[in-house]
């Protein structure tokens, strides 16, 4: 009967040992090796010593903030129109459809709408306010990072909009809240559990994006995946490289825990 | 009269083409224990959601203490619901449930505590404040659903099947607990039902409603004893039904034999409907009986035995009976000039009243 169970198993086991915790070993052990292959722990001390990549860490932080951010402003209110729309299905799957489309494609697709030549320049051209330059710049980046995010807040904040009980709603309403109050005050607290699913799923990839800083951003925005990118295909420093791996993988477990379910609140003993 | 608390006057509501309520006229009074009685989509919880302010009706006026309410909004209005699935913030505890409304309100926080927990020994959940909702009972949630509706102090309270959720046991003993309240605290009470022993237990008035409309309204025991219709005397309580015909005043024809009965003000040989309640039948020796029928089956029930028997028509009778039969046994059947009710076919309940009046006054 175990050894049954244990079959069933081996296929997970087998991938998280191939391609989790194999790479993260690798990464690890590498990180402790400089680039004429001793051990060393020089690799983490250049990190927090150098200004550069803790100026690049706090960049990434910050536009992984941003982009986070917009796509949150964005999304809880389309999630909320979406719960209470007649044809949710079908709108649904309109915001599901741009995830099936590879993330390459349409990054060269943002480049050519931005470009100068591009569809928004033509249009600003009608003003006379065109060309400008949009492609390369910070607002691009954003605008694009944010766009390809937005499906994956939507859906966990969509989700835990429908499973509300709408009786909840009405019963708020009935002891006298308004509209704005029984927002606050009962559904916003209800459907956190989405909004913290959302903030996960863009915030953490969003502190390694290297391909759009570099096709959208023109690599104005350095990033630390950029950085690892940088350090494993162009400097050759893989210690290098893979002690920003370490720290981000590090930094994704704190958002992990800060985001995380929390324990049922403690228990305010009665006296 | 006193002014009523709540009043409908000629309420439709129309969902697409669909006449959920079709005309509906009723006035609550302050203080009194109301239940909407019903099948399951017959429009009883739409009228508790009209007046709640949770849907609006399409036609018709809803007075709150004589002034129109129907575009009040539901945070503006002095009622408060207990819903079916007793709706508690899951997030919050219970004294914070039951705090909702008066922390909305800017009362005092001193005030705040003092309510919280009387409402909540009201209900008899004294101590319970800082429980989690899931650490509840089904009887507790439904509970602190009840003290958080009325830490609001309502002038009406309406109640969505708050019970229907409960086991047998706890239902009853909640219907003490609700009774006992709304005659406390003076509240008028409007509780939504599908279950006819729970109305007749708990109410003031009861309207009996089906497809939109209400049938019948009036006391428990005026509902009961005299239904006006098929559908009201099946659905409240086990009947007899039998086709019968008036012979004349006090005089009705059933199974082909003339009984005395207690009803007149009818048309000459009217066909008419017989109500005869199981509880009513008694059964005695065949020589004795008015009816002599033959024993079927017979179900215990506890506190009774439920027997069917046909008489020689083949005509199917119900008899509860505190002591059991034979089957196949031959039984004599005895029953009240009283016990026999008889019902016009599409009589309204006005012209019920009306010819109930009309020969009560000659006697």
């Amino acid at each position: 009967m175990r050894k049954k169970q244990l079959i069933y198993y081996l296929p997970y086991a087998l991938w998280l040992l191939l391609f989790v915790l194999a790479p993260v070993a690798l990464i690890v052990y590498q990180s402790f090796f400089d680039i004429n292959n001793h051990v060393t722990l020089q690799n983490y001390v250049t990190y927090f010593e150098s200004g550069t990549y803790l100026k690049m860490t706090l960049n990434s932080l910050w536009y992984a903030f941003l982009i986070t951010l917009i796509t949150l402003l964005i999304s809880y209110p389309t999630a909320y129109w979406l719960h209470q729309t007649k044809h949710k299905q079908l709108w649904l799957l309109l915001i599901i459809l741009p995830t099936w489309i590879n993330l390459l494609l349409k990054a060269y697709a943002f480049i050519g709408i931005f470009s100068q030549d591009g569809a928004i320049n033509h249009f600003l051209g009608w003003f006379g306010i065109g060309p400008q330059q949009i492609l390369f710049t910070n607002f691009s980046f954003l605008v694009v990072a944010t766009y390809i995010e937005i499906p994956f807040m939507i859906l966990p904040i969509f989700n835990s909009l429908e499973e509300l009980n709408p009786s909840l709603v009405n019963a708020s309403r009935d002891l006298g809240a308004s509209n704005w109050q029984t927002f606050s005050k009962v559904v916003l607290p209800l459907t956190m559990a989405g909004v913290k699913a959302g903030v996960q799923a863009i915030f953490i990839p969003s502190l390694s994006l290297f391909m759009l800083t570099r096709l959208i951003g023109g690599n104005r925005v350095i990033t630390l995946g950029t950085a690892i990118e940088e350090h494993f295909l162009t400097t050759m420093n893989w210690g290098m490289g893979s002690t920003i791996g370490v720290v981000l993988i590090v930094a994704m477990g704190l958002i992990m825990m800060l985001t995380g379910e929390k324990k049922t609140k403690k228990k305010v003993t009665m006296k | 009269m006193q002014q009523p608390m709540v009043e409908f006057k000629n309420v439709i509501k129309k969902y697409d083409d669909n006449q959920i309520l079709k005309g509906i006229d009723m006035a609550l009074e302050k203080g009194k224990f109301y239940t909407l009685l019903g099948p399951s989509g017959c429009g009883k919880t739409t009228i508790l959601r009209i007046i709640a302010g949770f849907t609006n009706a399409s036609s018709g006026d809803v007075l709150f203490e004589g002034k129109r309410m129907n575009d009040l909004p539901a945070n503006k209005r002095q009622v408060n619901t207990v819903f079916q699935d007793y709706a508690l913030f899951p997030h919050l505890n219970v004294f914070d449930n039951v705090a909702f409304g008066l922390n909305l309100r800017k009362v005092k926080k001193s005030d705040v505590e003092k309510k919280v927990i009387e409402a909540l020994k009201l209900v008899r959940l004294g101590g319970y404040e800082h429980r989690e909702i899931s650490e509840l009972s089904g009887g507790q949630q439904q509970r602190v659903a009840i003290a958080r509706a009325l830490a609001n102090e309502p002038k009406v309270l309406l109640l969505d099947e708050p019970l229907s959720a409960l086991d047998m046991k706890l239902r009853k003993a909640m219907q003490y607990e609700l009774r006992d309240l709304q005659q406390r605290l003076g509240i008028t009470f409007l509780f939504v039902t599908h279950d006819q022993e729970e109305a007749l237990a708990m109410s003031d008035e009861i309207f009996v409603m089906n497809e939109g409309n209400v049938l019948q309204s009036g006391t428990p025991v005026d509902i009961y004893d005299e239904p006006i219709n098929h559908f009201v005397a099946d659905f409240i309580g086990e009947s007899n039904i039998l086709p019968g015909k008036m012979v004349a005043d006090y005089q009705v024809e059933i199974v082909g034999k003339v009984f005395e009965c207690a009803d007149a003000g009818m048309k000459p040989n009217e066909a008419v409907e017989i109500v005869l309640r199981p509880e009513d039948l008694d059964i005695v020796a065949v020589n004795q009986g008015q009816l002599v029928v033959t024993v079927d089956t017979q179900l215990f029930r506890g506190d009774y035995y439920e027997i069917t028997a046909y008489d020689d028509d083949r005509n199917r009778w119900l008899i509860h009976s505190t002591n059991p039969a034979k089957d196949g046994q031959q039984v004599g059947l005895f029953f009240e000039p009283e016990d026999v009710h008889v019902m016009r076919f599409g009589e309204s309940e006005e012209d019920f009243d009306a010819r109930l009046e009309s020969y009560e006054e000659e006697d």
